[in-house]
Formats: structure tokens, sequence, C-alpha cells
């Protein structure tokens, strides 16, 4: 009973706060919804019983992407003004694809065969007492390596790409030149100079 | 009162088709576009969580856990095109978004 009450209070505040992402004038108040959306998503995981995979989305999200989001709409001062304009006029286009989404997908879940007793397959680690974390590091780490190595791959392309995207050289502002520094000799940066002495010392005596 | 995959499926989907109009609600700002994508993958994280704990196999976590890996490179590429874009014109209406292929 407490599991049911938890999870339709969650899951009826991800929709609001979903519709709150797509409908609010604001960008920030878009995003602080998205975080919300996110937590309550979190919660939606632990009565599932994937309690790693909810503090990692709370980690992963509301500690990084999020930030992410704040920082680019902080960042770039855009007038909000000139985009709401558009919005009224895509949404009867956008309700009525959704209202077809939501129709198709809904005839697709409430498909007899998918809730037939043939698909509860149950797997090999559900004997053991591991807890979850447990299980699924044993999956990454022994089935899953390569897919987990791959994983890393595609975070190390998406920081490459997003550093080469956003670097850019201003020509005013002096760098350190490594190569340059290195390749200095006494001969290039210093240099003799014989210095004639005026008579005037002389005269002082 | 009981909680089954019906429920998730039916969360998974509102959410999916509310990040799908939001798509199409929002189609000058990219920031928004770049959040219902992430509402999009959110309701497929859900969606393979709760098979995964319907059929007992904790695959379907291990698949989700990658989702959130590509969806966190997703936006941060995204963000820095989208920087990009507003240093070079100005605004971040993505209508004349083909001028950045030039």
């Amino acid at each position: 009973m407490f599991p049911a009450i938890l999870f339709y209070i969650f899951s009826a505040t991800i929709i609001f706060s979903a519709l709150m992402v797509i409908f609010s004038k604001d960008p920030i108040n878009s995003v602080l919804f998205l975080i919300f959306s996110f937590v309550n998503a979190a919660g939606i995981f632990l009565l599932a019983g994937a309690e790693f995979l909810a503090l990692i989305l709370v980690i992963v999200y509301v500690g990084a992407v999020a930030v992410l989001f704040l920082f680019v709409i902080m960042m770039l001062d855009f007038n909000i003004e000139n985009i709401k304009k558009e919005t009224k006029k895509f949404l009867p286009l956008g309700l009525f694809i959704g209202a077809i989404l939501f129709l198709e997908i809904s005839l697709m879940i409430y498909t007899p065969e998918i809730f037939s007793n043939e698909f509860k397959i149950i797997g090999k680690y559900q004997i053991s007492n591991l807890s979850n974390t447990e299980i699924l590091g044993n999956l990454i780490y022994t089935d899953y390596f390569l897919q987990f190595q791959l994983a890393g791959f595609i975070l190390l392309v998406a920081m490459i790409g997003a550093i080469v995207l956003t670097l850019r050289h201003r020509d005013y502002v002096r760098r350190q030149n490594i190569s340059n520094q290195i390749n200095r000799d006494s001969k290039a940066s210093i240099e003799l100079v014989d210095i004639k002495l005026s008579d005037r010392g002389k005269n002082d005596n | 009162m009981i909680i089954e995959l019906g429920h998730y499926l039916i969360l998974s989907s509102m959410l999916f088709t509310i990040g799908v109009v939001g798509v199409f609600l929002n189609r000058k700002n990219v920031i928004i576009i770049l959040m219902s994508l992430e509402l999009i993958l959110l309701s497929i994280s859900i969606n393979l969580v709760a098979f995964s704990a319907f059929l007992n196999d904790s695959v379907g976590q291990i698949f989700s856990l990658f989702i959130l890996t590509v969806a966190a490179g997703e936006a941060a590429i995204g963000l820095a095109i989208l920087v990009v874009y507003f240093r070079n014109v100005g605004n971040i209406e993505v209508d004349q978004i083909n001028k950045m292929s030039g």
C-alpha cells in the first residue's frame, strides 16, 4: 500500500514537472523543473529496486548535467520574448502528434501477450543475496566490460569535442608558448654590447 | 493497490510523449529541445528499469547506465554547439542554423 502511494506521488510529480519543463516561459524554470523531475525519477528507480541507478541519476543529472544547462543559460544572454512568440503557433500540431503517439504507445502496451506469464523470466542473479550495486558491478566488470570501456570512450570523445568546439584563441591575450621557451638559448636572448664610456666620469674627478 | 509493470510503462509513455511534444512546441529554443531530449531518455531509462525489475534481470539496469552516459555526452556536445552558434549568430533561434555549414 505505502509503496503504491509513493509511486503515484512520484509519477504525478514527474509528469507535472515534465509539463512545466516544456511549457514554462523562462529556461531557468525549465532547468529547475528538469532537476525536480529527475529527483522524482530517482525515487521511482528506488521503488523498482534499482538503488545504484537512482543515486547515479541524482549525481549525474542534478550534479553535472543540470549545472551545465544552468551555466549555459546564464552565460548566453538571449532574449526570451522573441523565442516564445512561436510557441502558440506550434501548439495544435504538437498536441496532435503527441496524442497520436500516446495512443499508439498505449495500444502497444495493452496488448495482452505482453502481460502473459511467459515473459516472466527468472534471471540468474535472483537467488544471490548480493546488493544491487554488487550485482551491477559483477555484470559490468565481467560480461559487459567492453561496453563499459566504450562508454568511457564516449565520455572522452564528448569531452574532447566540447573543448575543441568552445575553445577560441583571442589575439590580444598573451599566452605561454612552451616550445618557444624551451628552444630559447643564450645566443638568441642575450646580446653583449660594447658600451662606450663617455667623458663625463673623468671630469668629475 | 499493487504496482505492476503496466504502471511503469504508462508513466514512461506519458513522459516520452511529453518530451516529443516539447520538441515540437519549442522549435526555436534549442535549450528546451535539449531538455526534452533528456526527458525522452529518462523515460526510456524508466522503461528499462521497470523491465529489469519485472524480468528479474539486472542487464536492463546496465543498459540504463549506458543510456545515462550517452545522455551526458549528448548534453555536453549539444550545449557546446549552442555556445558556438550563439557566438557566431548572437541569438539561439535555430531557424537559420543551416548557415553554420559554410
